[in-house]
């Protein structure tokens, strides 16, 4: 049940990115989240490995799935938690992101785990902080968490990433979870594809060695995977795509946009699901093609993973 | 700011871009004018002044004159002072600050330019020139009252780091202050394609994930702007451009005859986007760093003689507006102590001459603004800078002399430096 213990997994004592992870330090990530899935699903989920141990949630922006992801996964193994509500400290009254951080250092805690929505916010953290700073999605850059989760949750489901082709579609300019997706995807082989109206591409996202396109039908071909992405819906007034309803007609996921890829494709969503819009309802629903929960049951496995990582300290 | 005292220069090598003199020889100090120049003067004798400065060979060279620096006062004082930036400048060989009028307040009426112009010659060691508003409040929709700021001492006009949006209230501002023969200083980026932009669009930025602007938001004002300087005639100067496609159109524009020049910041020549690194902030600037084609087209342009002038685009941040993630932080580098070594890296390269270089930051912004500084000529004023071109050092921030110390160029290797400067024949830096 218990993962082999002590060898360091994550070298540089934090989880800021998927970018500066060798293919090893996933492949461990990944092994180790095995087991959690495991331990996670007999009736004593607890362990005491963290005990003692103290986890900061620091959530800038709201996150529901995210957060109590993190707490679970501190919780099922013996640490405390704590959630900083930003809404309700000084950060309202003006205190910057470096003073609220330092505040919360000085109470000793191992790990803070930071969403911020600015790019670079963790990494920021991690130079003034003595604790491990976990990413949970800085801006426009990365959540690597979660595309460790959905790499967890492809291998358990295809036995691996050779040869197989993902297509994540939608609002990739604004994603941080496509920016560590590409770059998690493309170090452990797998083809991916980029999908999306030319407003919601980033510049150059072509210099990623990805296929890049505006077509479903060409972007999803024999893809195994369709990774759907959320739009946020303030983008959907004529800033980025004219409508709701138009966008659904041309990047939304319905029954005959899935016929194109590979029979058998399997749908993914990070959360939470826009239905009608980039998603219809009957496939976000159909647990034949949806992995969608499946994601949300991985993601608790890779936080545990990630924090067992940290928990053993820099290399 | 002009001193009795009698100084002679002998040994030095005297450059005058106004002139392109680059010659051995002395020079003569009398009554904050320069009273003599020549390759023969006290080489026979020794002179007979109470002071001599042996230069040994170092370059004398006219003071620069800096065409762009924000100061934090007033409004900003514990950043910088007009007085902690006249010591920056003393240090950097810069004897004459064009100070921006984005300070709270901002400088949009005459008492305000009067205040500058006292606070300066109460406190400062350099000579500081206000540039004021085009517009009141910097807000972009009225224009200032262009006669009167210019009569109580405005040198040039402009929104600082803001470009006019309004097509309309820019126009007439043009046509006004060409009443007035006033100079405008711009900045041109789209505000609207470059909103909450804090790098250049591009594969950087992407990867970084950072919200950025694309570069063309710089082309496409000026080339507005340069269609109204058609329509109007108003002398009009790009205060900092930094991309190849805003440089072509100048040039175009100055062929046919337009009354247009532009500058460029110092770190736009020696950075690009790639600088930023992990989220440097201290690198984060306005308009951001370019890519390094852009970068490389700035270096030849000032080379060449394309680009007209260098600008330190001196900008004091504290730690709290530079402690922060990247797109928070705010923009700007302090640049007045790297202004002359910055300015020197293409004549090192081999790229252009010293006199050529010395011009960009001398004789150029002296006739752009008309003032009568920026050349070694007789009965100009002793405003000078003596230093080893090839001097070596690395920018190191805690030793500058302003008070704030968010240099874009902390560890940087460079050569030359100021080693003594002269403001009106009064040494105001000497390094030792």
């Amino acid at each position: 049940m218990t993962a082999p213990r002590a060898l360091p997994i994550l070298k540089s004592g934090h989880l800021l990115g998927i970018e500066g992870l060798s293919p090893v330090e996933v492949t461990a990530l990944l092994d180790l989240a095995d087991s959690y899935v495991t331990q996670s699903r007999t009736a004593d989920k607890k362990s005491g490995l963290l005990k003692g141990r103290t986890l900061v949630n620091l959530f800038f922006e709201a996150s529901t799935r995210t957060q109590s992801s993190f707490e679970l996964a501190a919780k099922r193994m013996g640490a405390d938690v704590m959630n900083m509500a930003v809404k309700n400290s000084s950060v309202s009254k003006g205190e910057t992101l470096i003073d609220t951080a330092s505040t919360l250092n000085a109470m000793q805690p191992d790990m803070l785990v930071v969403r911020h929505q600015d790019a670079g916010a963790a990494e920021l953290l991690s130079r003034k902080l003595s604790c491990s700073v976990i990413n949970a999605g800085d801006g426009a850059h990365e959540h690597p968490t979660q595309a460790l989760l959905d790499a967890l949750t492809i291998r358990r489901r295809l036995g691996g990433f050779e040869n197989r082709t993902v297509a994540i579609c939608g609002g990739i300019l604004h994603s941080r979870v496509a920016r560590s997706n590409l770059r998690l995807l493309a170090m452990v082989g797998a083809q991916v594809r980029l999908v999306a109206p030319r407003t919601l591409l980033p510049a150059d996202i072509d210099r990623f060695g990805v296929l890049v396109t505006s077509d479903m039908r060409e972007g999803l071909k024999d893809a195994d995977i369709v990774m759907m992405l959320r739009l946020q819906l303030e983008r959907m007034g004529g800033a980025f795509v004219p409508s709701p309803r138009e966008y659904f007609r041309f990047w939304g996921l319905d029954r005959e946009k899935l016929a194109y890829a590979k029979p058998g494709a399997l749908v993914m969503h990070p959360g939470p699901m826009n239905r009608g819009i980039e998603i219809a309802s009957d496939i976000a629903d159909d647990v034949e093609v949806s992995l969608i929960q499946e994601q949300v049951e991985m993601g608790v496995a890779i936080r545990m993973a990630v924090l067992d990582a940290l928990s053993r300290g820099p290399a | 700011m002009s001193s009795t005292r009698r100084i002679a220069f002998r040994n030095a090598r005297l450059v005058d871009p106004a002139s392109g003199l680059d010659v051995k020889g002395g020079l003569l100090i009398e009554n904050g004018k320069i009273a003599d120049i020549g390759p023969r003067l006290f080489n026979d004798a020794e002179p007979n002044d109470p002071e001599v400065i042996d230069a040994r060979g170092l370059v004398l060279a006219p003071g620069l004159i800096d065409a762009c620096v924000h100061t934090g006062e007033p409004g900003a004082e514990h950043r910088e002072t007009l007085a902690s930036a006249s010591e920056a400048a003393a240090a950097g060989g810069v004897t004459t600050m064009i100070v921006m009028p984005a300070t709270d307040p901002v400088i949009d009426e005459p008492s305000l330019v009067d205040f500058i112009l006292r606070r300066a010659a109460a406190t400062a060691k350099v000579r500081v020139l206000p540039m004021a508003a085009l517009t009141r409040g910097l807000a972009g929709e009225t224009m200032t009252e262009i006669g009167l700021l210019q009569e109580a001492g405005a040198i040039a006009f402009g929104d600082a780091g803001r470009t006019v949006a309004n097509a309309r209230v820019l126009r007439r501002a043009m046509a006004y202050a060409a009443t007035f023969d006033a100079l405008i200083a711009a900045h041109a980026e789209d505000p609207e394609l470059t909103a909450g932009a804090a790098a250049t669009e591009g594969e950087f930025a992407t990867r970084l994930g950072l919200p950025a602007g694309p570069a063309m938001a710089e082309s496409l004002i000026v080339a507005r702007d340069l269609a109204l300087v058609e329509l109007t005639g108003v002398r009009y100067h790009f205060a900092q451009i930094t991309t190849r496609a805003a440089l072509d159109l100048i040039v175009a524009a100055k062929a046919r005859g337009l009354p247009v020049t532009c500058g460029v910041a110092a770190h736009h020549l020696t950075l690009n986007e790639l600088d930023v690194g992990a989220y440097y902030t201290f690198r984060k600037v306005s308009p951001p760093l370019r890519s390094e084609a852009d970068r490389a087209a700035m270096a030849d342009g000032v080379a060449s003689g394309a680009l007209d002038l260098i600008v330190s685009s001196h900008e004091p941040q504290g730690a709290d507006t530079k402690r922060q993630p990247f797109a928070a932080a705010a923009a700007g580098t302090v640049g007045l102590e790297t202004l002359l070594p910055t300015a020197l890296t293409p004549f090192h390269e081999g790229r252009a001459s010293l006199a050529r270089m010395l011009a960009t930051v001398t004789s150029a912004p002296a006739k752009l603004l008309g003032l009568p500084g920026g050349t070694l000529a007789k009965g100009a004023p002793a405003d000078l800078v003596l230093f080893d071109e090839g001097e070596p050092f690395v920018v190191e921030a805690d030793k500058l002399h302003s008070r704030a110390r968010n240099t874009a160029f902390e560890g940087r290797k460079f050569q030359g430096r100021a080693r003594m400067t002269f403001v009106g024949g009064e040494c105001v830096f000497n390094r030792g």
